[in-house]
């Protein structure tokens, strides 16, 4: 792996924030995050403090585990029978008065998406909760035409003051201490120099954004759920935002992936209940908004955007990715993530189902995703679908080796290694060899020999028989 | 009397020979007869878990032609049983033994706990023990209920541990949190790995931990590396050398 210190030319970095320049992979993005030892410690404990609530909430519903298993169920059912529920839900949704729009991909939806603003003559749009935006890169799609886009949710509007994308799904400036918070709005919003109470800095942000919202000629917001039976599209804010954004102007574009879609309203019950818990620990999201055609007078058009999804439903296992309804809980428990932060990984969506769904997008850019893992398991656990995270990077392993996107050294290794193994005789005699060169060796050479192992950990002190020699010559052969 | 063959995972047959001794001992002080099949080497866990399924496969067959026919088959390694477990059907799906070889495979205090029924270890250790909860035994074989889960608690390690003489076992804030080993992870991703560690010696050192036990030596080869790259004072045990006692 390549030390921070040897790495030429840098790439500038924000305090814990995004490096520019070409993203390095995962393990170089991951050493620099963790050269700052206490940023890395205080990430961690601020994550951990939301698995801690999400521990708590879920405690609480003694169903827990059963939701789990229905929301896994429901998911599966409807990733099934996709075109089906997406016809229903058009069909319903275009009753209640909405326009449906298909897109392929990131640049149809984002033509999409314009082209309604641009006929409507809109030059303020206000966004709200939307992940899938993001992955198809509509604000600076939009800004280079020459509209402004107001990010509104308060920690995207952080980011995107500091030209940054998120760093979490569900906490997108988690990466940002409240004094770095303070600085920034200083600077942007003209805040008390050296305030950091987030009290104040919010009521800052509040003032900030309701001018925005009022002089925006557009609200757009992601979806959460999506309803077949219904055609409604569901929202879920803490801030109150999207239902701003959407209240005032004319024109509301929801923008969702297909995947969002759940067969029946009384699915949205259990989604709802594991959402919020998982994501913050809350017992449900302070407003989860139904919105079912479009208000009197006004205009709501839904974009439901493939971008990758339908092929991904074609593929075991990775088509139970698809169930993820990005709460968020994977990142939140990840060691790795926890300690290395949302920019080691390079992709919209970063952690656990970052590193699952990255490399659908094409696997050379996100080859070290898969390998960012102990394979601890502790994302599958806390995933309110119950996705096998884990197992699913495993899978991920074995394609990119299949492909060619493994490193070759570590692969002839291993390949070395497991041809050792295949022979008794050989592995014994390795064996008596790396005991005996452990023995021998100075310890400062062992440490070098030894490369990334030795770099900040001691091997063992070598005994002097193996346990098959001892048994050999405590027992004799069986 | 069960013949329990013994698997030994290489590295511990190789570096800590002692933790098979042991393994081996509380077995047949358990009723045991014990035996240890020597054409064993690897489960190809290394290989599989780095993506080279077509590598792990030949040792996975060679796991199998070696511990079909005996009644159980143990070993003192929660991942490297999940290995066999796990993943050898996706690795040897036709052997003609892997249904057998898979279903009689335990982890050391799975074994003790769950086919043997095992409550309570005669022997002392009268030492201040920190239980490290490797990830694949907690979480692949269920060995304890996890954090994560909202089922009722339990946790097999632990009742063994507890029931020893002497002892006084204390809880690391976040219990199951995971060492950062990892396997090649601890190569590939050096940095995070040692962090992962050093934290967790950390969270062990504030419970007040003597000792550091667990069902997995590779995760403690990695907290012990760490412990002695910079002199700390903690001692790390495998599970089994703790289930055996001290001085009896």
């Amino acid at each position: 792996m390549t030390a921070p210190a040897t790495t030429p030319a840098a790439p500038t970095v924000h305090p814990g924030g995004q490096q520019s320049g070409p993203f390095p992979g995962h393990p170089a993005a991951a050493a620099r995050f963790i050269a700052d030892v206490d940023r890395a410690h205080w990430h961690d404990q601020a994550l951990w403090f939301v698995r801690v609530k999400r521990d708590r909430a879920a405690a609480q519903l003694p169903a827990w585990e059963r939701l789990r298993d229905l929301a896994q169920a429901i998911k599966a059912h409807a990733l099934s029978d996709l075109a089906r529920y997406l016809e229903e839900f058009e069909r319903n949704a275009t009753a209640h008065g909405a326009v449906v729009h298909w897109a392929r991909d990131a640049e149809e939806h984002n033509r999409i998406v314009h082209q309604l603003l641009a006929e409507r003559g809109v030059t303020r749009v206000v966004k709200s909760k939307s992940m899938l935006t993001e992955e198809c890169g509509l604000n600076p799609y939009l800004e280079a035409r020459g509209l402004e886009v107001v990010d509104t949710d308060l920690g995207e509007r952080i980011v995107q003051f500091r030209h940054e994308p998120p760093s979490h799904i569900v906490l997108p400036a988690i990466h940002i201490k409240k004094e770095e918070i303070g600085e920034l709005f200083h600077d942007k919003l003209g805040t008390a120099a050296g305030a950091s109470d987030p009290k104040y800095l919010t009521e800052a942000a509040r003032g900030h954004l309701r001018e925005k919202f009022l002089g925006a000629q557009a609200g757009l917001t992601g979806v959460n759920f999506a309803v077949a039976d219904t055609g409604a599209v569901v929202v879920c804010t803490n801030e109150g935002n999207a239902d701003m954004g959407t209240a005032l102007p004319p024109l509301h574009i929801a923008c969702m992936g297909l995947e969002k879609l759940v067969p029946r309203s009384e699915d949205l019950g259990v989604f709802l209940r594991l959402l919020a818990r998982s994501a913050t620990g809350q017992p449900v999201t302070t407003y989860a908004t139904h919105f079912l055609g479009p208000k009197p007078g006004g205009e709501l058009h839904i974009v439901l955007v493939d971008n990758g999804r339908s092929a991904l439903s074609g593929r075991d296992p990775f088509r139970r990715a698809l169930s993820c309804i990005r709460c968020g809980a994977c990142m939140n428990t990840c060691p790795v993530f926890r300690r290395t932060g949302g920019y080691s990984y390079g992709t919209t969506v970063p952690g656990p189902i970052g590193s699952v769904l990255g490399p659908t997008q094409g696997p050379g850019a996100h080859a070290t995703l898969p390998f960012a893992s102990t394979l601890c398991g502790s994302c599958a656990d806390v995933c309110p679908v119950r996705i096998d995270l884990h197992h699913q990077l495993l899978a991920w392993r074995k394609e990119l080796v299949l492909g060619g996107f493994a490193p070759v050294g570590k692969t002839l290794a291993l390949r070395l290694t497991a041809w050792v193994f295949a022979s008794p005789w050989r592995f014994a005699l390795a064996g008596r060899l790396a005991r005996l060169a452990l023995r021998l060796l100075p310890r400062g050479l062992m440490a070098t020999l030894s490369g990334a192992w030795g770099k900040q950990r001691d091997l063992p002190p070598p005994p002097p028989e193996s346990f098959r020699d001892l048994y050999r010559r405590t027992h004799g052969r069986p | 009397m069960p013949t329990v063959a013994l698997f030994v995972p290489c590295y511990v047959d190789q570096l800590y020979p002692q933790v098979a001794v042991a393994t081996l001992r509380l077995l047949e002080r358990h009723g045991c007869r014990v035996v240890f099949p020597p054409d064993q080497t690897c489960c190809g866990q290394p290989m599989a878990n780095a993506g080279q399924a077509a590598d792990a496969a030949p040792l996975a067959i060679r796991f199998l032609d070696t511990f079909a026919g005996y009644d159980h088959v143990v070993a003192p390694s929660g991942s490297c049983v999940a290995m066999v477990k796990h993943q050898y059907p996706g690795l040897a799906p036709d052997h003609p033994k892997l249904e057998e070889v898979r279903s009689r495979t335990f982890e050391l205090c799975e074994y003790l706990h769950d086919v043997l029924g095992v409550r309570r270890v005669e022997g002392r250790f009268p030492h201040v023990v920190g239980l490290h909860r490797s990830c694949h035994g907690q979480r692949e074989l269920r060995l304890a209920s996890g954090s994560e889960r909202q089922v009722p608690p339990f946790d097999k390690v632990k009742t063994l541990l507890s029931s020893l003489t002497g002892i006084q076992l204390v809880e690391p804030a976040r219990t199951d949190e995971c060492c950062g080993f990892g396997g090649t992870f601890a190569a590939t991703e050096e940095a995070v790995s040692c962090l992962m560690g050093r934290d967790r010696l950390d969270e062990h050192a504030k419970a007040g931990a003597e000792v550091i036990t667990g069902v997995d030596m590779s995760c403690l080869m990695h907290l012990d590396g760490l412990a002695r790259r910079e002199g700390r004072p903690v001692r790390i045990r495998h599970v089994a050398e703790v289930l055996l006692g001290e001085a009896t």
